[in-house]
């Protein structure tokens, strides 16, 4: 007999396994991964994700004998009242009933549940979405320098003197060229005096004394405690850095035309465009701006639940943004992201000022402006909004700027796809 | 219980001088291990006499164990997307708790491998040892289906072979294209046993015995027969089949019950790596049909032996009265049989049916009553009960071994009745239940419940006509008027259809010939 200890033996044998089991199941897990967002708060990407699936691709057939026709007999245990020639009328609701055997298969066909890992459930989300080409672009180019510790150099400003490296210098050429220390300087003068107070004094050794001290002392300021040649630095070195943090600005028209069902719907899509961004940059922070003719920043509840009166004055949250952004997010060290909701109202007069805020102050900061219209199914107007027929002309000479009309949960996503299509093209064919 | 606790404290009192314990406390250590399991190996081979393969013991962590249960129980299996569909499961209702895993997992190889998991206490890892190092190891080794059907020295290597296979085949095809193959494979897993091992005869042999048919037939020819209507003959017109339909009928070996070797060996359009991979499923279907025959038997061996040996152990004061509490605990919520209505009622506990009768057997050997006397001459109070039981052990498999031993004190303990359900009538009936007039029916029905020949349908290949449209036929032999599930069975079908690559037709035909219902498949181009 000997014992075999495997339990350091690699760990998820089973990933291959896995992996294949994914792979089969992906049309359902597609559709139960994105039922499963409508549940989530925006910035609730951690963990995995519980995905309950149909497993019609899962199903493993095999010849069974049916439950619903035939003869056949059982045997059970745990009788208690039955006598022979009792009958028994079946539970309603096929012939199953007694003999409760389960699937022949031993797997129900039920539906099927199971943890997706976070990577996993983002993989899937975002299976063919990237950031657009223009985008991934401009990320290339804007990198904020970093500095980087890159070595040492023996000159450099007084600050970046290695103080650490240029001591241990120091002591090994202190060391190597002997130089003599305070004790060994004492204690030859005080071999010296010794010789000098002897009574009968022995005048060799006097002078041998006084020659050594004397070389001690010479030794000692020939030899500096620190010379140039110690001195080491730190290096640092300029070294491009991309931007892994960004925000996400959502503007929200909050008066009492945009509905709770135009506001869930707008969550929908600002939910999808944190967990997008999430995927691509290490931090990834929320700002929330509601408005009606003015504008201010609010927490996640209070954008979405709140309900204020009044008329809607865009312009105001893009002042507020812009105030934001000049503050807090400095546009060489944010990617900035944008996404604005609104029923399409705004004062007339204001489409003015937001075209050239937009144009001028906004959109040269952002990596990218989505602009999502929502309305309510039952009151399609046959005209565009203000600022749908305002917005089309920005659309179509800024590259970086998108937008796009929703009228219920299910188009959310495809929206969103569209906007964000690893696929470009088509993105800039429409709004070209 | 009750005769458990008494001999617990019986133990107890004649322990109290006790020569010290072979470890304390839970935490297990690899040299407290090899202690406790030299111990079990001197009660189990030497004082019980148990003939078991040399043991190969491997501590694995709870997700290895998952891992193992996935892919049915066997190290380096290939891979494929249904074990990890059932880790995905298995994982799931473990985080949840709503199932604990098994304590151990033992494969039939030669060595015999024995998973234990660390979380194990020390009880458990000595429990795990007695019921699978010694117990699932003795029957392994000597229940003659294993010995028929399996060979425990060759099938890690097999599986190895197995698993480079698929890699290979994965490779150079695609794992789409293996994937489908593979499905099709398992969907027929459960009809790809030779259940009757043919005669193996040479080539020449078969030849010289197809000459010296042809030379009979000539010298016998005789123009006059031809004018006589075959059917007069007396000669199985094999439901008027053509001649042609008849050579091939002999050609193929036709009807065959073994589907995936048929369409393995005789499939048309098959690559040779197909056929391979269809061959690695239908061998491990034959590995494992002795195991899907001996559930009851062979962990009721297993129980068995775990009960005995500790308590031998505490009898010997090698483990302390807490470890023999622990062990009682587990033990007891193993062999627990619930009643069918209850909640967690899923069928008959295979370890509690299987214990209860190995224990009884060696009351009825030891104590027996009139009653026993008179079911069980041959060894009722013959004293001699583990020669008894290792002769059951050896030569029984679930079904003969409850028609043979199941007592009728076993029937009324267990309170079993029967029931007989008749689709065409909203009442189901009691046929019999726990009484002298039951007993026999009881038992026999019960036995009919493990008889694997009676659980699958009997479906065979009939004909493939493959000089005409290439047609494949199969028989579904109904019995009690129990037709195939539809749906399973139309997926099925296509699984079988994907194979052969033509269409495919099943047949299900009643005891009295008629056709009572056809299923078609065309493969999916």
């Amino acid at each position: 007999m000997h014992i075999v200890d495997r339990r350091r033996n690699p760990k998820s044998k089973s990933l291959g396994n896995r992996q294949r089991f994914l792979r089969r199941a992906k049309n359902e897990i597609r559709e139960a991964v994105r039922d499963s967002l409508k549940k989530r708060r925006i910035s609730e990407i951690d963990g995995g994700e519980n995905v309950k699936i149909r497993s019609k691709s899962l199903r493993e057939p095999s010849f069974s004998l049916g439950q619903g026709s035939g003869k056949r007999d059982f045997v059970l245990p745990g009788n208690r009242e039955f006598k022979q020639g009792d009958v028994i009328r079946k539970p309603e609701q096929g012939g199953g009933g007694k003999g409760s055997k389960g699937s022949a298969d031993g797997t129900g066909e039920d539906d099927f549940v199971f943890s997706l890992s976070r990577d996993e459930f983002l993989d899937i989300f975002f299976e063919d979405l990237a950031l657009p080409n223009l985008v991934k672009a401009r990320l290339k180019d804007l990198k904020t320098p970093e500095y980087v510790r890159a070595g040492l150099t023996t000159d450099g400003p007084p600050a970046k003197l290695n103080r650490l490296r240029t001591m241990r210098n120091s002591l090994a050429r202190r060391i190597a060229l002997r130089r003599p220390s305070m004790r060994e300087i004492d204690e030859a003068a005080a071999a010296l005096a010794a010789a000098e107070a002897a009574t009968p004094r022995n005048e060799a050794l006097v002078t041998e004394l006084k020659a050594r001290h004397a070389r001690l002392l010479y030794q000692r300021k020939v030899v500096a405690y620190i010379d140039p040649l110690d001195l080491q630095y730190n290096r640092t070195e300029k070294r491009p850095k991309p931007r892994t943090q960004a925000v996400m600005f959502c503007l929200m028209d909050v008066s009492a035309s945009m509905t709770q069902d135009l506001k869930d719907l707008a969550k929908r899509f600002f939910m999808l465009l944190h967990l997008f961004l999430t995927r691509h940059y290490k931090e990834v922070q929320v700002v929330f701006i509601r408005h009606t003719t003015e504008a201010q920043e609010v927490d996640e509840d209070t954008f979405f639940k709140a309900t204020e009166t009044g008329g809607t004055v865009i312009s105001s949250a893009l002042v507020e943004m812009q105030r934001i952004v000049a503050e807090r997010f400095a546009p060489e060290d944010w990617n900035i992201y944008a996404a604005q909701a609104s029923d399409g109202h705004n004062f007339d007069d204001d489409m003015d000022t937001c075209m050239t805020m937009l144009k001028d102050d906004i959109l040269p900061v952002c990596q990218y402006y989505a602009y999502i219209e929502t309305y309510s199914d039952n009151a399609i107007s046959p005209f565009l909004s203000v600022v749908w027929s305002g917005y089309e002309d920005l659309a179509g000479s800024q590259n970086h700027f998108a937008m796009a009309r929703v009228a219920n949960p299910a188009d959310i996503y495809p929206v969103f796809r569209e906007l964000f299509s690893a696929d470009a093209s088509s993105r800039d064919g429409r709004s070209a | 219980m009750s005769e458990t606790n008494q001999r617990l404290t019986r133990a107890a009192a004649a322990s109290t001088t006790q020569p010290g314990l072979l470890y304390e406390g839970s935490e297990w250590s690899f040299d407290q291990l090899k202690r406790v399991y030299d111990e079990i190996e001197k009660i189990g081979v030497g004082e019980m006499g148990l003939d078991i393969y040399p043991n190969q013991i491997e501590v694995i962590t709870s997700e290895q164990m998952l891992d193992a249960y996935a892919s049915i129980g066997m190290p380096n299996m290939y891979r494929h997307w249904s074990f990890g569909k059932h880790f995905a499961r298995e994982e799931g209702l473990y985080r949840k708790g709503a199932r604990a895993l098994a304590y151990e997992l033992v494969i039939n190889s030669n060595p015999c491998i024995n998973y234990i998991m660390e979380e194990n206490s020390t009880t458990m890892q000595a429990l795990v040892l007695a019921h699978a190092a010694m117990g699932h190891n003795h029957f392994f080794k000597n229940n003659y289906l294993f010995k028929q059907w399996t060979d425990a020295t060759s099938i890690l290597d097999y599986l190895t072979f197995a698993k480079e296979y698929v890699t290979e085949c994965e490779d150079a095809y695609g794992v789409d294209t293996v994937e489908a193959v593979l499905d099709s494979a398992h969907a027929l897993m459960s009809h790809g046993i030779s259940r009757h091992p043919v005669k193996r005869q040479s080539r020449v042999a078969l030849r010289e015995k197809e000459q010296r048919r042809r030379e009979y037939e000539e010298q016998t020819y005789n123009e006059i027969w031809r004018t006589v209507p075959r059917s007069q003959l007396g000669i199985d017109t094999g439901d008027n089949l053509t001649p042609d339909l008849k050579r091939e009928r002999l050609q193929l070996g036709l009807p065959q019950e073994n589907i995936l070797y048929f369409l393995e060996k005789h499939a048309p359009k098959l690559e040779p790596w197909k056929r391979e991979l269809i061959r690695i499923v239908r061998m491990l279907a034959q590995y494992f049909y002795p195991q899907r025959q001996t559930k009851v038997m062979n962990e009721g061996c297993a129980t068995f032996v775990h009960y005995e040996i500790m308590n031998r152990l505490y009898e010997k004061g090698l483990i302390s009265e807490g470890a023999m509490l622990e062990f009682m605990h587990s033990h007891s919520s193993v062999v627990f049989q619930p009643r069918f209505e209850d909640k967690f009622y899923s069928g008959m506990n295979p370890y509690a049916l299987g214990y209860a009768m190995m224990r009884d057997i060696k009351r009825i050997c030891e104590e027996p009553t009139e009653e026993d006397r008179r079911w069980f001459p041959e060894f009722a109070g013959n004293n001699d009960p583990l020669a008894t039981l290792k002769d059951a052990w050896a030569n029984y498999r679930d079904d003969s071994f409850i028609l043979q031993y199941l007592s009728p004190k076993l029937i009324r303990d267990f309170r079993l009745f029967e029931l007989n359900d008749r689709s065409d009538s909203p009442f189901v009936q009691v046929a019999a239940i726990h009484d002298e007039s039951g007993y026999k029916r009881v038992r026999r029905t019960l036995a009919a419940q493990y008889d694997t020949s009676l659980r699958d349908a009997d479906i065979q290949v009939i004909t493939a006509d493959l000089s005409g449209g290439r047609r494949l036929t199969l028989a579904h032999k109904v019995r009690n008027d129990v037709l195939l599930d539809k749906d399973t069975c139309d997926r099925t079908l296509l699984h079988v259809a994907h194979l052969w690559g033509y269409r495919v037709k099943l047949v299900e035909i009643a005891e009295n010939g008629d056709t009572l219902k056809e299923h078609e498949a065309l493969p999916i181009p």
